[in-house]
């Protein structure tokens, strides 16, 4: 009797793995097979394989590399200086607190920061620089994408620096390493795995930044995502639209093995 | 000590002034009565008034709040069922693997939930709008439910459910008295994440929401298109301004369920 009961919690949680995490990827996989026209065919794989979609998916690439490192470079002192200021969660709070407001919110008020008279271009003036074009440039969709993602690539590596051992920082010191050498051999390795958790929460929704492409790169920028929203909404073709989004799932993948914990490997 | 400021305050404040600057931008030129983003004329309520007369934009929030409150409850109850099924599966392998299906849906990018979803209710026949919007919403939150119980569960000792079953407590008596009080700040955690996460969204439901139904975010993003127009930003001071009711709301509830669950709440 007691195994039955346990097993009832069982039937709408595996219902719901089957139906919205099963099934999706099999549709996804299933599509990719068909061409516009509903024959079934390799060619959307063939089409993939063209120089067009190949530059596409590095520049994608590229740019989501851009963004990761960009924002580790930014959050890890981040996270470092909160966890020696005063009243911490605090701090911590007004970190997450922009993560709470609508992201397309955020992009609409880079719109006017980043417009011919915005905010930007008036720092710009007064610095001498003089006003530029910087909205819908590769630099205007870098910079919000960095901008939203901050806050995702801060917390998990503040969470690590907060687990770390004071004592082993303490001890390195006393062995006479100095400040640089204590960071690099002692800090930064036991931290690995928030930096980790960090660049996989960043670069795989990087990929896939179709919103901000449109709206702020003006379609200058095109990753995979945006080619999957183009695929499936604007011209219909589903079969083009799953192939690409099976290498993202493929993509996916690989960077969540590579980002894993390989605590078996070391 | 206090009167200098030393770089990594001075680095500290930089990123927080960066961090704001783009939400107080919006706030501030709300109350523009120029018309821009830029050059700020005058005070006014305008642009305030033209959001609360506007009916349809009255019937999207309402809309987006009910997808929100639905999912989130209905997520909740599914994410519970889901964590205590981990929680009471023997088999270490089935747990492992139940656990890697829970986190595809975190994991995936929006894009691609948004278009298996559509091809899923495309041949499941479902309609798009309102029902599909609600399915998809309850599938991405159910995950992040299980992940913020299931620590709780496991933070339980196992004696107190033998303990309460050695005493003649029935299945239901263990599960309501023992075990859903202990996981209440759990369950608490992932209603509020769940209602966030549905707030949040725009991807998958930009890909399900069909042409009758919208949502605050897809709004948003096709008002945006247009360019800028003030009734925006004036809508998005009265989101942030929710938002910072929820955070508080979300604050206080927190704090409570420590003080009354002193064993539960670790800190």
């Amino acid at each position: 009797m007691r195994s039955n009961v346990r097993n009832l919690y069982l039937i709408p949680y595996a219902l719901w793995i089957v139906l919205f995490v099963v099934a999706p990827i099999f549709l996804i996989l299933y599509y990719s097979f068909f061409d516009i026209e509903g024959n079934l065919t390799l060619a959307n794989y063939k089409k993939f394989f063209t120089p067009v979609y190949l530059k596409m998916a590095l520049s994608s690439f590229w740019y989501a590399f851009l963004i990761t490192a960009f924002s580790l470079l930014i959050a890890y002192p981040t996270a470092y200086l909160l966890t020696k200021t005063k009243h911490k969660q605090l701090w911590l709070l007004l970190i997450i607190l922009p993560t709470w407001i609508n992201l397309l919110l955020k992009a609409y008020a880079f719109l006017g920061i980043f417009g011919t008279y915005g905010l930007a271009n008036a720092i710009l003036e007064t610095i001498g620089i003089g006003s530029k074009q910087i909205l819908f440039t590769d630099f205007s969709f870098v910079f919000v994408s960095v901008y939203i993602f901050i806050p995702f690539m801060i917390l998990p590596i503040y969470n690590s620096l907060e687990q770390l051992n004071p004592s082993l920082v303490d001890a390195a010191r006393d062995l006479g390493a100095s400040a640089w050498t204590t960071f690099r051999r002692v800090v930064f390795p036991l931290t690995l795995d928030g930096v980790k958790a960090g660049c996989q929460a960043v670069f795989i929704p990087a990929l896939s930044l179709f919103m901000l492409t449109r709206l702020i790169a003006g379609n200058r920028v095109i990753t995979l995502g945006t080619a999957v929203e183009q695929h499936f909404l604007v011209t219909q073709d589903w079969g083009m639209g799953a192939t690409i989004a099976v290498f993202l799932i493929i993509a996916m993948a690989v960077i969540m093995s590579l980002t894993g914990n390989r605590r078996g490997k070391v | 000590m206090k009167r200098k400021i030393k770089w990594p305050h001075l680095y500290l404040i930089i990123v927080f002034i960066i961090l704001y600057t783009p939400i107080f931008y919006l706030l501030f030129y709300s109350f523009n009565s120029g018309g821009t983003m830029h050059d700020f004329e005058g005070f006014t309520l305008e642009w305030y008034k033209e959001v609360f007369q506007d009916t349809r934009l009255l019937i999207i929030v309402l809309n987006t709040l009910i997808i929100a409150l639905l999912s989130a409850l209905i997520s909740t109850i599914l994410g519970v069922m889901g964590a205590l099924a981990i929680y009471y599966v023997k088999k270490r392998q089935v747990k492992n693997a139940l656990l890697t299906f829970n986190n595809v849906l975190i994991v995936s990018p929006d894009v691609i939930i948004g278009a298996s979803f559509l091809i899923l209710f495309t041949m499941a026949g479902i309609k798009l709008g309102f029902t599909s919007v609600l399915l998809s919403h309850i599938a991405f939150s159910v995950p992040i439910v299980v992940l913020m119980v299931l620590p709780k569960l496991q933070e339980m000792s196992p004696t107190l459910i033998d303990a309460a079953r050695d005493l003649g407590a029935s299945q239901w008596d263990v599960l309501t008295k023992v075990i859903l009080p202990f996981i209440t700040p759990g369950i608490f955690a992932g209603f509020f994440m769940a209602l966030t996460y549905s707030l949040d969204d725009f991807a998958v439901t930009f890909f399900v929401t069909g042409n009758g139904f919208s949502t605050l975010s897809v709004e948003i993003y096709s008002r945006a298109r247009q360019g800028i127009s003030l009734s925006v930003n004036a809508l998005s001071t009265l989101i942030f301004l929710f938002t910072i009711l929820l955070v508080i709301g979300y604050y206080f509830v927190s704090q409570r369920n420590n003080r009354l669950n002193g064993m539960g709440g670790r800190k």
